[in-house]
């Protein structure tokens, strides 16, 4: 950590105290978001790494560049990193964890220790995830399918197992933590109707953990405990039933997808009204929304499932409640173009994110109507098709938000500027690459091309050169801002406390803040987003 | 629930220093518990799907299966909760008049329920072990078949039973062992007088999970034991 | 047949076109909506780019814009959910009549066995225009039956029947793969579908080796496992009479009644005492293990087709259920 290049004059939660003990032991929010920002880091790139590998696979038609055995884990093991030890804890556990105190303006997260409990728990299920790569790694795909998974597979499914069950430990715990911070330890003044929409999506989300992910661990016991014992609760072989197992999967990695994107969508609420000077248009729908889609998610589960033998009437039910669930996202896409306006707007990277947001939410909110529809969703459905359906949503959605997010807040984390020009091209690269990658891939889809192929036929080569093309590119967007946020720690423009004239109490203590967040405990008298009594500030973020 | 005026501001010792007064600390807790509570029903509530599900279609192995339980051994330890959930509400309520030696006595009782608990449980468990009632390698209902030749026992859907009663009930002894643990930390400090009508936070919400722990058993033994307990024409 | 760089897949079933008709109406719809969002983003952006002295207007919001657009976008999801779920209705549902291919998937192959006897490996030769209805199981891991040139997918499952159907529109030879992981050569666990005009058809049916019908070749596994000694096509028998069953609903000894469909068939074989029917005792040997999966089929096939005779021994009459459900059945 760069704490030493922090110049401030006053002590905050960087120079408060210096050395490896206090930071591992350590009970701040905001320290305890840095550690989680390292370690998810470090799993991106862990699983964008298999991710290059599986695009330069097919490259070309021939399983040629790997074996078929080590394809297969590489897919699998690029969603289980990218989903349970990046998505899942990005944007709540780094983002959430530094921000839900500061801007309901508490000291601290309602149970500090459990916060860091829930860190551990991460690095403690990381280190089971990597010790399972490097010794062989797991072939299941990311979805653990049983009879494959219990009966079938001989690579190392109970310890992957394990460590998603212990991951999810740490997300329920995170949730826990935020259900409670936010409903007791709000500021006077600071009512429902006055917080933040990141809040409000961080409540849904915290819901969806607290929820959802008990039954994945209580599932992944029984995947566990049916491999090593034969038990046959999943295996029909012993009279048990696979499609159980996908019930009780899907009913937690449905609403999983809202656990990624519904925080982003926080984010965006929170960068589109600063950028714009403009209070967001319908609150109230925006935080409603949050809550109808936690509630609705819920609900859905079984559209994974349309060609999976379930009967004729429960996949009529499950389509007409994904529709359902597509509504209230729709209401946010809408806001928050309205909000824009009659606005006044400036394109600061984080708006430059936001607006990528927005475009690649959007496509990939209305590929999704296309997979709800049952007779399209037959022939799509464990496609390419769904595939770029969802990297649209989990890496155009919420990676976009947490992008968007980090450039938004670090001048508040590191108490220094990044570096605009790089931070803009940067965001360029990103949309373009993504685009470029998942792009051709829904045309792969409807061509028919089933995904998790290693060879595929001739005739799909083309679509999947210009995919893995543009993967290279988005690799180059990635790591641009990572280069660029470690040398601002030292180079950057030291920030001041609001350097972007937002709202929010975040943005009403020192950058960095202290280790309490406020000297005084703050007292709300205004609603969220009053733009209209901050002043916009002269220049955004000055190049240097 | 709050009897306990709000706490004068002389900085309780317990007070942590990120909540504003030892009445939000209480609440927050409090919730915590709650909103745990309401994960740990989700937890069980997978287990309790696959169950419903596998006791419809295989109805004569779970009733089997429930036959072949010791129904006995089983009301005595829904008996020995229930007096354990009794202790420990006694218990809160001895810590919320501040009465030290009587909250630790409750206490120790609660803990010697929660062992003869799992004691009757490990019994239980191991007359399964020695019938080859353990689902894996050396799983084996031969008995069972030759007992209720009236019943058609599929032997693997007989092992799906099993499992279920021993993830289920491994599961909430998992519990059980857990809360056993809690309170065993919960006496100590009781005992050095940790405890005070204005904080005894920790003894409420104790008491809280092992309440959640009891009427999970409740449900429990219901749904294993009594299936179908009518005697065989 | 295959371009080196297509844009939409070959067309080659009664259902492509309508799901290509829906496909290309959301198409249109989902253009029209980001197009529309993104030409308002950049309006907006430019229009109210932030310029010296022009502030912001604070908007509350607008519950009647709001409610715009929560209906109109939910009435078009309606019409989706309507649209698809007509297609789907009929992807699920095969047309009575139709010719039944036997599909036995395994890592990594694909087994089909027609009607008529012929059996196929990774390759299925259908005419056109017959309706053709798949009956699936796997012997190991769940796989799915892909043939993207007719829009059909069906997950293909372990110790269970699914099924699927289509008719075919075009002659050509199509894909067929295996959509559902199913381990190392999942990718390799592809064939390929040849539709074929009718009089061709005729001919290649009549290439292949002779060997009896599938339901000849399970009616000689009937005999050879005894089970004819119980099923007796008179009233006499110790078991149902089996003739006339297919397709019907059965009276189960514990009140229940159940449609005997394939998996009936299938779950009574291997595990018969999971549906006693009404009258019977428990007394048929279990035969899970000791038939393989595609002697299972031609038993299957076997009995269904014992309903062409006119049914003069209708073997389980269709009675309500008058008895009293009773719980565990103990004799």
């Amino acid at each position: 950590m760069a704490t030493a290049a922090i110049t401030a004059d006053r002590t905050n939660y960087l120079n408060q105290e210096y050395g490896i003990k206090s930071w591992l032991l350590t009970t701040d929010h905001k320290r305890i978001a840095l550690l989680y920002l390292l370690s998810i880091t470090f799993f991106f790139f862990i699983g964008g790494f298999f991710a290059l590998l599986i695009r330069l696979e097919l490259l070309t038609p021939a399983g040629d560049l790997v074996q078929s055995d080590t394809y297969n884990k590489l897919f699998t093991m690029h969603g289980q990193v990218m989903v349970f030890f990046f998505l899942i804890p990005s944007i709540p556990a780094v983002l959430g964890n530094f921000l839900v105190p500061l801007m309901i303006g508490a000291r601290d997260l309602a149970f500090p220790r459990i916060n860091l409990l829930s860190w551990y728990l991460y690095i403690i299920a990381g280190v089971m995830m990597l010790h399972c790569i490097l010794t062989g790694g797991v072939d299941t795909g990311w979805t653990f399918y049983t009879p494959f998974s219990t009966a079938f597979s001989n690579t190392k499914v109970i310890e992957a197992g394990l460590a998603i069950f212990v991951a999810g430990f740490s997300s329920i715990l995170t949730g826990l933590n935020f259900v409670v911070t936010i409903h007791r330890m709000r500021a006077p003044g600071m009512t429902w109707s006055r917080l933040p929409l990141f809040i409000w999506a961080h409540y849904a989300t915290s819901i969806i953990q607290l929820l959802g992910t008990p039954v994945l661990a209580v599932t992944l016991v029984l995947v566990v405990l049916e491999r090593a014992l034969h038990l046959g609760i999943f295996d029909p072989t012993r009279g048990g039933d696979p499609l159980l197992f996908q019930h009780l999967f899907w009913f937690y990695s449905h609403p999983a997808v809202y656990i990624m994107i519904l925080p982003s969508m926080g984010v965006v609420s929170e960068i589109v009204p600063c950028f714009c000077r403009k209070r967001i248009f319908g609150y109230k729908f925006v935080a409603m929304s949050s809550i109808g889609i936690a509630v609705f998610g819920f609900l859905v589960w079984a559209h994974h499932m349309f060609v999976a033998g379930i009967s004729l009437y429960s996949a009529l039910i499950f389509s007409i409640l994904s529709y359902m669930v597509a509504v209230p996202s729709a209401i946010k896409v809408f806001n928050w173009t309205a909000t824009m306006y009659k606005g006044s707007i400036s394109f600061a990277t984080p708006m430059l994110y936001a607006f990528g947001f927005i475009g690649l939410f959007t496509m990939g909110g209305l590929t999704g109507l296309f997979l709800a529809a049952l007779g399209i969703d037959v022939h799509v459905t464990d496609t390419y098709f769904v595939i770029a359906h969802f990297h649209y949503i989990m890496v155009g959605g919420a990676v976009m938000g947490y992008l968007g997010g980090m450039h938004f807040w670090w001048p508040k984390i590191s108490g220094r500027m990044y570096p605009e020009f790089w931070g803009k091209l940067a965001a360029m690269i990103v949309f373009i690459g993504f685009n470029l990658t998942f792009f051709p891939q829904f045309v792969l889809g409807y061509l028919g091309m089933p995904r998790r192929y290693w060879q595929y036929p001739p005739e799909f080569q083309v679509l999947n050169v210009l995919s893995t093309a543009g993967s290279t590119i988005l690799a180059v967007g990635y790591i641009l801002p990572m280069v660029y946020f470690l040398w601002s720690m030292r180079y950057g423009k030291i920030a001041e406390e609001n350097p972007w004239g937002a709202s929010g109490l975040e943005w009403m203590t020192s950058s960095p803040p202290p280790t309490f967040n406020f000297d005084h405990t703050p007292e709300v008298t205004w609603e969220a987003y009053n733009y209209e009594n901050i002043p916009a500030p002269e220049e955004v973020a000055v190049e240097r | 629930m709050s009897d306990s005026p709000i706490a004068v501001e002389e900085h309780n010792p317990a007070l942590r220093h990120h909540f504003a007064d030892m009445e939000q600390q209480r609440q927050a807790s409090s919730l915590g518990m709650w909103v745990f509570l309401a994960t740990e029903v989700m937890f069980f509530g997978g287990m309790f799907c696959a169950y419903l599900i596998y006791r419809y279609w295989y109805y004569n192995e779970f009733a089997a299966g429930s036959r072949s339980l010791d129904i006995w051994l089983g009301t005595i330890n829904t008996a020995v909760l229930i007096c354990s959930s009794l202790t420990v509400a006694l218990g809160v309520r001895a810590a919320q008049m501040g009465k030290r030696k009587l909250l630790v006595i409750l206490l120790l009782l609660t803990i010697v329920f929660g062992l003869a608990f799992l004691g009757i449980k490990g019994v239980e468990w191991y007359t399964k072990f020695q019938e080859h009632h353990i689902p894996g390698s050396s799983f084996n209902v031969d008995d069972l078949i030759k007992e209720y030749p009236q019943i058609r026992i599929d032997p693997s859907h007989q092992q799906i039973f099993f499992s279920l009663y021993f993830a289920m009930t491994g599961l909430h002894a998992l519990h059980m062992i857990i809360g056993v643990g809690i309170f065993a930390v919960l006496t100590f400090y009781a005992w050095k007088s940790l405890y005070t009508p204005e904080y005894h936070t920790p003894i409420e919400l104790a008491g809280l999970y092992w309440h959640f722990v009891d009427i999970i058993w409740i449900y429990l033994f219901p749904l294993l034991y009594l299936i179908d307990r009518k005697p065989l024409k | 047949m295959f371009d080196t760089f297509p844009l939409w897949p070959a067309r080659a079933s009664t259902t492509a076109g309508s799901v290509d008709a829906l496909y290309i109406f959301l198409v249109a719809l989902a253009a029209f909506m980001s197009v529309s969002i993104f030409i308002m983003i950049v309006v907006f952006a430019t229009r109210f780019r932030r310029r010296k002295g022009v502030q912001a207007e604070q908007i509350e919001g607008s519950t009647p814009l709001e409610l715009t657009w929560t209906v109109i976008p939910l009435g078009i999801f309606m019409v989706i959910f309507v649209w698809g779920a007509v297609i789907y209705f009929r992807e699920r549902t095969p047309p009575r009549g139709a010719t039944e291919v036997y599909v036995v998937a395994k890592q990594w192959m694909w087994k089909l066995q027609h009607e008529e006897g012929q059996r196929e490996i990774n390759e299925l030769h259908v005419p056109v225009g017959r309706d053709v209805k798949m009956i699936m199981t796997s012997q190991d891991v769940i796989h799915s039956f892909y043939v993207p040139a007719f829009r059909m997918k069906q997950d293909v499952l372990p110790g269970r029947y699914t099924t699927a159907w289509f008719r075919a529109t075009r002659p050509g030879t199509y894909h067929l793969f295996c959509a559902e992981y199913c381990g190392t050569m999942h990718s390799g666990m592809i064939g390929q579908v040849v539709v074929m005009e009718p009089a061709q058809y005729e001919a290649w049916l009549g290439g292949g080796a002779a060997m009896g019908s599938l339901a000849a070749n399970g009616e000689s596994i009937f005999q050879q496992l005894g089970c004819s000694t119980c099923h007796r096509f008179d009233t006499q028998g110790r078991g149902p009479n089996l003739a006339g069953l297919f397709g019907k609903p059965v009276q189960l000894e514990d009140g229940r009644t159940v449609v005997a469909d394939e998996n009936y068939i299938r779950e009574s074989i291997l595990s018969p005492a999971a549906k006693i029917v009404s009258g019977f005792k428990p007394i048929m040997p279990v035969f899970q293990g000791l038939v393989s999966e595609e002697q299972l089929s031609a038993l299957v096939a076997y009995i269904k087709s014992l309903n062409q005779p006119p049914a003069g021994a209708a073997a389980t009459p269709s009675l309500l259920p008058g008895t009293k459900p009773q719980q565990p059945k103990v004799q």
